[in-house]
């Protein structure tokens, strides 16, 4: 983060009853940074989006935003505005009434003679210039979703909070809004925090990801970083799949540590500094877009599970030798293998890069 | 000749008593009314005919028109206190009542009433408001007073009261259907656009429970327009409904043909008001499409 910071969370919890949605959670977001709440239901991202809102009230900790502290201000008293995850848009109002309505608030600086001109501009800027008129009840999802967009950005908030906002639309839609997203945030300047669940979504659109599990957050990092360097394994199977393997570390060797795979094969990989003891159980992790086919010394040994047709590439299923979960492989489609050679049963090996070997810490499951 | 199939035989024995019930104590009915309506009466027979004398006498006798008009001012009163005491409760309970349990209590102890007789609860009102009542026993305990009045009863203020009483679970229970209804996120999407509370409320709720209010007060309304216990209960000399006026002409006055003109004037009026109510529930429901 090389800006100064907009949003801050200093030690903030929320309980629910007996139920902790978010242990005690600290981190900063900065001016006109794009970060996404990464994680699956149930994780706090939503809840911690909502406590950043002013929906929910922390259970301890201080929130800030520009510079104030905000803990315990009410919504409608915070810099900074939502698009929900189904909306929210009022049906008794037209579009341009709804897009209207966050400037009509007592002591606004915008005049009201201005509000028409100030209207067609952002629908303008969402695309949705001569839908005025109608009412959100006659808009299709991917259009409710721009006029909520529209809503929320004519206050000009200074964190833009999306909640899951793209969740409710089709795949190819999807799609057209992701990059229009992206659009909007280069050229508005305003910092977008978003909650997805969605890693695709969050790779593709953030500077920044902050992976939550069960209340807690996991990792904060670039998408580069969590996907070259997860801090764990469930990040790492987040972020992209991940096979793990059940291993053993065995020390160093030049450069190079080596690792016994449960079958017996040895495997090396690239050295960083770790705190593992030679013996050690650990845990490897290996992308299945990085086991090739081509033959080398560093290699993963076993048999064939399964093979699935992905249209551009095959997903091979193979269960390594000694281990009890089945790992997964991505095939380009055409690849040297024989039909023959994948099917169920047969023994198949991949070479692995010793920089492309990742190594964690065995936790107890 | 084609027989009747046992599906058309199953149908008419289906909806043979039921129709026949409405055709027989609904609608025959009803044609009587409007046709003795127009009758003449020769004391003591009333006379089929068709004449406007009895509609004439309606609207020149003030008598009649006194009656039509109080009743209508002492319906729109009810109405007027029905929601101005049902709206914050619906409220309340639906947005400030956190637990599920307890709203549901509060809930169930607006509408318990309606199930004990309507007469009981019009005349505890009787006992409360009367000259050795609750409400003067408690005013001379606490020293207010120093002998019970008379105020309270036989009046229509009382009239208000009870009828108010009776019927407020008709207009929470409409409100209160429509503000559950009211989706939550709309509530904070407002907040969040920078709108406080009270323009919440303007801009939002009260707009999104118009329906509700509608058909509360359409059913309050209606309800109290044809009450005819409360007059004579707690109502004073000058608490006359038409209700009662109806029930002198069938009764002691014995001029049906009167009665039948003054019960289809009744009629028409309610009409008019169920057509107006339907028409603005219509138009608040297009607004929410």
């Amino acid at each position: 983060m090389s800006s100064r910071p907009i949003v801050t969370l200093d030690g903030v919890t929320k309980s629910f009853g007996s139920f902790k949605a978010l242990h005690e959670t600290s981190f900063s977001i900065g001016e006109g940074e794009f970060v996404t709440l990464l994680g699956p239901s149930g994780c706090g991202k939503t809840t911690t989006l909502r406590l950043i809102g002013g929906f929910e009230l922390p259970t301890t900790g201080k929130i800030g935003i520009a510079g104030q502290d905000v803990t315990h201000n009410p919504p409608y008293r915070r810099p900074v505005n939502t698009v929900f995850q189904d909306y929210a848009l009022f049906p008794h109002m037209t579009v341009a009434e709804n897009v209207a309505y966050g400037l009509t608030v007592r002591g606004s600086t915008v005049a009201r003679s201005d509000i028409p001109r100030q209207v067609g501009e952002v629908l303008e800027m969402v695309g949705l210039s001569h839908m005025g008129g109608k009412r959100p009840g006659a808009l299709s999802g991917g259009q409710k979703q721009r006029v909520a967009m529209a809503r929320a950005l004519i206050r000009k908030p200074r964190v833009l909070l999306l909640d899951e906002p793209l969740s409710a639309l089709d795949v190819k839609l999807r799609e057209v809004m992701q990059v229009e997203l992206k659009r909007l945030h280069r050229e508005l300047g305003i910092t977008f925090l978003m909650v997805t669940h969605d890693q695709t979504e969050a790779l593709a659109l953030s500077n920044r990801i902050v992976v939550m599990e069960a209340g807690r957050i996991r990792q904060i990092g670039t998408p580069n970083d969590l996907y070259d360097r997860p801090a764990t394994p469930y990040v790492a199977d987040f972020i992209g799949a991940t096979n793990l393997i059940e291993a053993r570390y065995e020390g160093r060797e030049a450069g190079f540590e080596v690792i016994t795979l449960p079958g017996g094969a040895k495997l090396r990989r690239k050295a960083s500094g770790n705190g593992f003891h030679p013996g050690s159980e650990v845990l490897i992790g290996i992308r299945p877009e990085h086991l090739s086919p081509a033959v080398g010394d560093n290699l993963v040994q076993g048999r064939v599970v399964d093979t699935l047709f992905h249209g551009d590439s095959i997903r091979l299923e193979f269960l390594p030798d000694g281990a009890t979960q089945p790992a997964f492989a991505q095939l380009a489609r055409g690849s040297s293998l024989s039909a023959d050679a994948l099917m169920p049963g047969q023994p198949i090996r991949f070479a692995v890069a010793p920089e492309d070997v990742m190594l964690f810490p065995k936790v107890a499951a | 000749m084609r027989r009747p199939s046992s599906s058309m035989l199953m149908t008419a024995g289906l909806f043979s008593l039921p129709l026949g019930w409405a055709l027989l104590l609904l609608i025959v009915p009803y044609i009587l009314m409007i046709a003795v309506g127009f009758w003449t009466r020769q004391f003591p027979l009333f006379v089929p005919d068709f004449q406007f004398g009895n509609y004439l006498q309606l609207f020149s006798d003030p008598q009649y028109t006194t009656v039509i008009l109080r009743t209508l001012k002492i319906a729109a009163m009810v109405t007027g206190c029905a929601l101005i005491l049902g709206y914050p409760l619906a409220y309340f309970l639906v947005f400030t009542i956190r637990s599920d349990k307890l709203r549901n209590l509060v809930y169930m102890a607006v509408i318990v009433p309606l199930w004990v007789s309507y007469l009981l609860r019009a005349y505890t009102w009787k006992i409360i408001l009367g000259t050795d009542g609750a409400l003067n026993s408690a005013l001379m305990s606490l020293g207010l007073i120093d002998a019970p009045l008379d105020a309270f009863l036989y009046n229509q203020t009382a009239m208000v009261i009870t009828l108010t009483y009776i019927f407020v679970p008709f207009m929470v229970m409409p409100i209160y259907a429509v503000l559950e209804n009211i989706p939550k996120g709309l509530i904070e999407a407002s907040e969040d656009l920078g709108i406080g509370p009270l323009g919440t409320f303007r801009h939002v709720i009260a707009p999104l429970s118009l329906g509700g209010v509608v058909a509360g007060a359409m059913m309050t309304f209606c309800l109290s327009f044809g009450d005819f216990v409360a007059p004579v209960l707690v109502g004073g000399p000058d608490g006359t409904m038409v209700a009662n006026l109806l029930q002198t002409q069938f009764g002691a006055a014995l001029n049906w043909p009167l009665g039948s003109a003054l019960a289809t004037l009744v009629l028409i009026m309610v009409l008019a008001i169920l057509a107006v109510t339907g028409w603005a529930e219509r138009a608040s429901a297009r607004n929410l499409r």
